[in-house]
């Protein structure tokens, strides 16, 4: 039956996918309209340190204790790029390119030289994660959606993904307006009382549970192309940032729904007997519909040199 | 903040404690990094009085904006909006940013923006209603926009883009305008048309303080003038302050003798 063997097999790493990639998408939007977008990019590479040294001290990778040691790593970078900007006197890109990259790099070395042959923690799930081991074995066919037992037997990330998709649209939407007026104008928001710094500050923590959750099932690669891509694929769409929005929520998921798919079925169809890493797929797909939208979207023409 | 705890706090300056006055600011030190910014500004605007602050370029003329409205840190001294902190007079007071600050490529429409100066009034989630964009169009009315409600706030030119936030200000229906440079690189037809609502909100009592960059237009625009540059120079009426003395002051060597003497013609 093949409903049965999609529900084990595919549904819930596309379900991931979807999930992981509305995290990203959605706080994106302002990252992108605050000139911030290399702050997920920066997030999700010093998730890997993180993990390593919580792996290193715990000795287990359970979910809680890499969660707890990726968002201390988060924590450290935003505050090491804050010393740098300030005490380096340079600009913002530049402090995170120093922070994220060396701290990755040592990370990769950590990595290295301690044991973790026994666990399943090495670069490459590092870099895109995986999402093609997350069946769902006990399903018996769609049904098992309604079926708490088996529900239950879901792989875990899907309901922490949910849990923390849950909190970004939360989020945005409880302080749409502040939001709204603290990234167009920070000095105007600060002088009618909205605290924009703090808003700004949550927004980063924000990315950063994002990038957190969402690196565990898919790895950096889709955590940093989720952050940029469909928001800037939506920008192009139209000028209103509620629209906007919503484009970037359709981007995300047709993006992790067609890369699923393209990476299990498109070699087959060009004669190859193997499969391509699906989350590699969803933010090549992810990057695909950016050009495209660079060439054809409506509101291309306001990247064109203004008078 | 009660009456008897200021004077516990600040006894010689109870007197300053003013609720007709819009603004009293004592002793104003900002600083970026070790070198201030703006020195120890006294200073206090005149109800329903015009005002321009004018200095040369880096004299914190902005930053003295800034600093007493709490966007930029005060390393000491206070600011008194009506006798009260800030904090609880908010919304009597309207801020004008730069032009320049923020960016035009934003994804909202002209009406978008006035009505983020009605945010204190909306409910939760910051729904608008009818009445909401009702008074958001007049105010884009009385600045000549009304035609641009629905455009995208990246395709008005630098002159459209400031009476947009002119009437965002004018949305907040405020007892005093402070704006930041309200007048840079704008066309004649808009700085008549600025002129023109900011003088109307004077008559109707209101209190208008402007940074201004061009000397040639104080004498005609303006009551009021504070000159500095880091320090206070002067303050004012400008009949008596804006004078050619204080001027070179503010200038130092920055301003020709023969430019000082034609800004004392009268205007007009």
């Amino acid at each position: 039956m093949i409903g049965q063997e999609f529900v084990q097999l595919s549904l819930t790493p596309m379900l991931v996918g979807i999930l992981a990639s509305l995290a990203c998408a959605l706080p994106g939007n302002f990252l992108l309209l605050r000139r911030q977008t290399l702050i997920g990019d920066a997030i999700s590479h010093v998730v890997l340190p993180g993990i390593v040294v919580a792996f290193l001290i715990s000795g287990s990778i359970a979910a809680w204790p890499m969660m707890l040691g990726a968002s201390g790593a988060a924590l450290v970078a935003v505050l090491m790029i804050e010393a740098v900007k300030r005490f380096g006197r340079i600009e913002s890109g530049a402090a995170m390119g120093v922070i994220f990259t060396s701290m990755f790099a040592g990370g990769v070395l950590l990595l290295e030289q301690s044991d973790t042959s026994s666990v399943h923690l090495d670069v490459q799930h590092a870099l895109y994660g995986n999402l093609e081991s997350l069946i769902w074995l006990s399903a018996e066919g769609w049904g098992s959606l309604f079926d708490l037992a088996a529900l239950s037997e879901m792989p875990p990330q899907v309901g922490r993904l949910f849990v923390v998709l849950a909190l970004v649209v939360a989020f945005i939407a409880v302080f749409w307006s502040s939001l709204k007026i603290a990234t167009f104008d920070e000095s105007f928001a600060l002088s009618i009382g909205i605290p924009a710094r703090l808003l700004g500050f949550a927004l980063v923590a924000l990315t950063a549970i994002a990038a957190v959750a969402a690196f565990d099932a898919v790895g950096s690669i889709i955590v940093i192309a989720m952050f940029i891509c469909p928001a800037a694929t939506a920008r192009l769409m139209t000028d209103d940032l509620v629209v906007q929005v919503l484009w970037s929520a359709v981007f995300a998921v047709v993006s992790a729904v067609l890369g699923y798919m393209l990476a299990g079925y498109l070699p087959g169809l060009l004669g190859y007997d193997y499969a391509v890493s699906a989350a590699g797929m969803m933010a090549t797909v992810s990057g695909l519909i950016l050009g495209v939208a660079c060439l054809f979207g409506p509101k291309r023409k306001r990247i064109a040199p203004t008078a | 903040m009660s009456d008897v705890e200021l004077i516990a706090r600040d006894g010689d300056r109870v007197g300053r404690k003013d609720p007709e006055c819009p603004l009293a600011i004592d002793g104003l030190t900002v600083s970026y990094g070790d070198k201030p910014a703006v020195f120890s500004v006294d200073t206090r605007f005149g109800k329903g009085r015009m005002v321009a602050i004018v200095g040369p370029n880096g004299a914190g003329k902005s930053t003295l904006m800034k600093a007493v409205l709490g966007i930029v840190p005060k390393l000491a001294g206070r600011a008194l909006f009506f006798g009260e902190p800030f904090e609880s007079v908010r919304s009597r007071v309207a801020y004008v940013p730069q032009r320049a600050s923020v960016d035009w490529d934003f994804p909202v429409r002209v009406i978008d923006v006035v009505l983020m100066g009605l945010y204190r009034s909306l409910g939760i989630f910051g729904m608008t209603s009818k009445k909401d964009i009702a008074k958001a169009h007049a105010c884009l009315e009385r600045v000549g926009m009304a035609d641009f409600a629905r455009r995208q706030i990246g395709q008005l030119s630098g002159g459209q883009q400031q009476r947009v936030f002119l009437a965002r200000a004018l949305a907040q229906d405020a007892d005093l305008y402070l704006l930041d440079e309200p007048l840079a690189g704008v066309d004649a037809a808009t700085e008549r048309a600025i002129m023109s609502v900011l003088k109307d909100l004077k008559s109707e009592g209101r209190t208008v303080v402007c940074v201004h960059h061009d000397l040639a237009t104080v004498r005609s625009y303006f009551d009021d003038v504070l000159l500095i540059n880091v320090r206070k120079i002067a303050d004012g009426p400008v009949a008596s302050a804006f004078n050619d003395r204080n001027l070179q002051q503010t200038y130092g060597g920055r301003l020709g003798a023969t430019h000082i003497a034609e800004l004392q013609q009268p205007a007009g």
